[in-house]
């Protein structure tokens, strides 16, 4: 255990002159761990700021978690240093960007230093469901679109490690935050015991030994990527859209309709409308993506949705 | 009880990583609080959370029913002589003003301290009001700890200065105080004996007649205060370069010390009153004054009424949260720093990641109705605000908590040609939404509430209320019952739904809607996430019949995804099954009925 060390406030009252004060400043080391709700940022931050403060260095661990358990992004800054004085990272000054999610690590990249910066992110994807929302025929889902290669070739020493995957062949999916950690302790020089025994102090009695052997292998991965090894993971690129020639039409009997409206209330797009009469109509036909849904709800078969071949309709008096 | 003792006092005098939260509250245990109350609000909530892990034989701790309520029961407190806090997000004061406003009057008996913490840059609420403002409304000193360590020693000091200078004290914070974890030496509580009931009318009574004495007693106290504030401890004179001098406060502090390593710095641990002669001096000993706050421009008016020349928010912005890259620009803006070359690091695009509504979430399927009915919608602040987003669209307005009842009686007074339903969750119901709801009967106007009741304040992470049937220890409590509530304010049409049951939900707002006069509908299904996490078996979608519709995709549940398969040009939906809890409800919205429960699915 190491022994109490000054706070920032006992520090500041024994402020030096600014003369020896600007000798004595030391770059304070700053880690930044993103990733989404629910998947141990916070928690994987706590451990690296206590592993710091044992080792005598002043630690600033801070985080916003509002949002965090409703599927947000979530991060959190952790520096130490001899004396450290923002709780956040300034920009382009992180010297590890640690993603628990592929897209919230490439959010990120800009805190890394440019020249020095470590990234080392879970391939895991998590797709929010604002990304699937696009239903026209062949939308592309709303997903980051780099792939690994671009990504590590931009930063200055970057890796892609499939954490969840060794984390699920370790038989629990929960590990992969501590298998980056693993990855990160290879980079940060506290001693390997350390490491171990603060993951076996933090976590559940019974999941210690799965925790020591997710940090162990992660360690291991990043020494072998180190060496210049291929990279054995890679991301999968999310899901192309399918190519998809055709137009949508939307036939409308009005002599069906019953006025129940109940194709109007449920289109997702909000494109239909009863007209004066009570008739349903296309209000917005630009929004139509041909889903179907009204056709299949409607019970009296008063609309149609017609997906005609692009080729077809071109030229066509309209 | 024991255990804990044990390690509350073993801890003391050493150095432990606290957040701003964890040392509020150590600093208000140690300073011998006896009552403490709040209603929870981020970035305050973990206050009385945390509180409430202190011996019960030390301080009596409690969720009150809102910001006010908590104020008044530290009041109370305070009148009989023990020393008390109350706790609060920024917004939290506007509730509490009024008590706050006249209690600055009366001043204390027992030590008040009122915790108010801010939320620049909005990370979650509904404004960024600047609480240092309410200073000078108040005529009531505002301590501003700038880290952990200062959040403990400024707590125990505020206790000291309100009973000291006869007023209530604020400690005013900011999220990132809050969360932010640093080490903090922790020291040990000195019980504070009780000081009695003081019968005073003429102090304790806000008669026109008192009131009108004690406002001469204030401004007086605010000199006294002023004066004690020129060589207080706490008001730090940094002396640096002469050439610049900084004057900053609370957690804009550490920037300038990051960026501008070698200034003077006048760094005020109180943001009001302001110690004129102090800051004259500061000002005359360097050859430019840059004041550096947070949000509204306080200390640079205070001290531009000085006739001081200072610069401040030409270069610093008067709108969100600052950030060493913001005071860096600042000062560069400013010729304090030469602009440094712009490093063009690379950043794709950032992914659209919305907070949304959990997997299962009870409130989905209110939305869902809400949206069928084609009603318009008055909302309210809690979890189910998010059903505003896509793709549910379901609410049309949200103002401040427990707003949403009597917006829509303006609506339907106003003429709106909608039908207008009231959302309202239920701590929000609690805190202020019945008086809505009473003058809705009262005035006789035609709107249905919805009361979202899913049997905890969610979005705050899962606290405690009168309808839970638990207190902030977790001991059993007597439970509100709404129906019997609502009933008794003279609502004649009140329904309980199972908020997992699509088609009863559909069809009870439709009734509810219907129905002329006030109508109020509870959607009954407890949160997914507290105080339980709820995971039932999941569902699955058979891909082979998935006919592409996204039907079941309106509900903007995260388990559900497009999948690889297509048809006609569309994604096939995929379900996490480790994120769902199994609600069915995409499966009671599929047309072609090929969302089944997992085990059936197996070949
Ligand atoms: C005056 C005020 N106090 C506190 C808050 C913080 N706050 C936001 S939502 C919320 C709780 C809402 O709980 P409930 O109405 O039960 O809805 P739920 O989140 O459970 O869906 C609170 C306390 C606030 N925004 N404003
Ligand atoms: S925390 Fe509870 S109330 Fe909030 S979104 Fe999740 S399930 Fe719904
Ligand atoms: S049953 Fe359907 S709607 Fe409910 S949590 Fe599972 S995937 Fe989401």
């Amino acid at each position: 255990m190491s022994g109490p060390s000054p706070t920032a406030s006992e520090l500041a009252k024994a402020m030096p002159a600014p003369s020896t004060l600007a000798a004595a400043e030391q770059q304070p080391v700053n880690v930044l761990v993103v990733g989404v709700g629910g998947q141990g940022v916070i928690m994987v931050s706590k451990l690296i700021a206590l592993l710091a403060q044992q080792q005598g260095f002043e630690v600033k661990q801070s985080e916003v978690h509002g949002m965090a358990k409703r599927g947000g992004a979530v991060f959190s800054h952790v520096r130490f240093g001899e004396r450290v004085w923002s709780p956040t990272i300034p920009l382009g000054e992180a010297d590890f960007l640690i993603a628990l999610e592929w897209a919230e690590g490439l959010r990120w990249l800009n805190y890394l230093k440019p020249d020095t910066g470590v990234f080392i992110c879970d391939t895991k994807q998590i797709v929010p469901p604002f990304s699937c929302r696009d239903r026209r025929p062949g939308a592309a889902l709303g997903y980051v679109r780099e792939t690994v290669d671009e990504v590590i070739a931009k930063v200055a020493e970057g890796y892609a490690i499939d954490a969840t995957h060794m984390a699920e062949q370790l038989g629990n999916d929960r590990v992969a935050n501590v298998v980056l950690l693993g990855a990160l302790s290879a980079a940060l020089k506290f001693p390997a015991s350390q490491w171990e025994e603060i993951i076996a102090d933090f976590v559940p009695k019974k999941t210690v030994g799965v925790n020591i052997e997710a940090l162990r292998q992660g360690r291991r991965w990043i020494e072998e990527a180190r060496k210049g090894l291929p990279h054995p993971s890679t991301v999968p690129t999310p899901a192309m859209p399918v190519h998809a020639d055709y137009r949508v039409r939307l036939e409308i009997t009005p002599e069906w309709c019953k006025s129940c409206d109940i194709c109007v209330k449920m289109c997702p797009e909000r494109c239909l409308r009863l007209n004066a009469e009570r008739i349903v109509e296309l209000a917005s036909p630009e929004k139509c993506t041909g889903c179907r849904m009204c056709e299949w709800l409607c019970p009296d078969f008063a609309l149609r949705v017609h997906l005609d071949p692009v080729r077809a309709t071109e030229g066509a008096v309209r | 009880m024991s255990v804990l003792e044990v390690s509350v006092e073993a801890s003391a005098n050493v150095l432990r990583p606290l957040t701003g939260n964890e040392a509020i509250a150590r600093g208000s245990w140690e300073a011998g609080v006896k009552v403490a109350a709040a209603y929870p609000g981020t970035p305050s909530t973990e206050i009385l959370e945390n509180l409430a892990t202190y011996p019960a034989e030390d301080l009596h701790a409690q969720w009150s029913t809102n910001e006010k309520v908590a104020l008044d029961v530290a009041i109370g407190a305070s009148f009989a002589g023990r020393r008390a806090l109350a706790a609060m997000k920024h917004v939290g004061l506007n509730v509490a003003a009024d008590a706050f406003l006249s209690q600055a009057y009366i001043g204390v008996n027992g030590g008040l301290v009122l915790v108010v913490c801010d939320d620049p840059g909005i990370h979650s609420s509904q404004n960024e009001q600047d609480t240092r403002i309410y200073g000078a409304l108040a005529i009531v000193p505002i301590l501003e700890p700038s880290d952990a360590q200062e959040a403990l020693d400024f707590t125990k000091l505020a206790f000291d200065l309100s009973e000291r200078f006869d007023t209530p004290v604020i400690v005013r914070g900011t999220t990132r105080l809050s969360h932010t974890r640093s080490p903090v030496r922790v020291g040990t509580r000195t019980d504070i004996p009780g000081r009695g009931f003081l019968e005073q009318p003429a102090k304790n009574v806000m008669i026109p007649a008192h009131a009108r004495r004690r406002h001469g007693v204030v401004l007086e106290r605010e000199t006294r205060l002023k004066e004690y504030l020129e060589d207080a401890p706490i008001n730090r004179w940094e002396k640096g370069d002469a050439a610049v001098g900084v004057v900053t406060a609370g957690t804009c502090y550490p920037y300038v010390r990051e960026v501008l390593p070698n200034a003077s710095v006048l760094k005020l641990g109180a943001s009001w009153p302001l110690p004129d002669s102090l800051l004259r001096r500061f000002c005359d000993s360097v050859e430019r004054v840059i004041v550096v706050e947070e949000l509204e421009p306080v200390i640079e008016r205070e001290m531009r009424a000085l006739g001081l020349r200072v610069g401040g928010k030409e270069f610093f912005p008067r709108a969100g949260e600052l950030s060493p890259e913001l005071v860096r620009a600042g000062f560069e803006k400013a010729g304090v720093l030469q602009p440094r070359p712009k490093s063009n690091v690379w950043a794709p695009e950032p992914l659209m990641r919305p907070p949304v509504l959990c997997a299962g979430c009870p409130h989905t399927s209110s939305f869902l109705a809400i949206r069928a009915s084609g009603a318009r919608v008055a909302g309210d602040i809690g979890c189910y605000t998010l059903g505003c987003l896509d793709p549910l669209r379901g609410i049309d307005t949200t103002v401040a908590m427990g707003c949403s009842i009597g917006n829509a009686i303006g609506m339907v007074k106003a003429g709106e040609t909608r039908p207008v339903v009231a959302t309202i969750g239920d701590s929000t119901f609690l805190h202020a939404g019945i008086p809505g709801l009473i003058d809705a009967v009262y005035n006789q106007a035609n709107l249905t509430v919805l009361l979202l009741d899913n049997h905890i304040t969610a979005m705050t992470g899962g606290q405690d209320h009168p309808g839970t049937g638990r207190t902030l220890r977790g001991e059993e409590a007597p439970r509100v019952d709404y129906e019997a509530l609502i009933r008794a304010v003279g609502v004649k049409w009140v329904e309980t739904v199972d908020s997992y049951d699509l088609a009863a939900m559909h069809q009870q707002l439709r009734e509810a809607i219907n129905y002329r006069g006030v109508a109020v509908l509870i959607a009954n299904r407890p949160c997914v996430l507290d105080p339980v996490k709820i995971k039932g078996p999941p569902l699955q979608v058979v891909t082979a019949q998935c006919v592409a519709c996204q039907a079941c995709m309106n509900l903007g549940c995260p388990a559900m995804s497009w999948g690889k398969e297509t048809f006609e040009g569309r994604h096939k939906i995929e379900i996490d099954q480790s994120l769902c809890i199994g609600c069915s409800l995409c499966a009671q919205i599929c047309s072609v009925d090929c969302i089944q429960p997992t085990a059936e699915v197996r070949k």
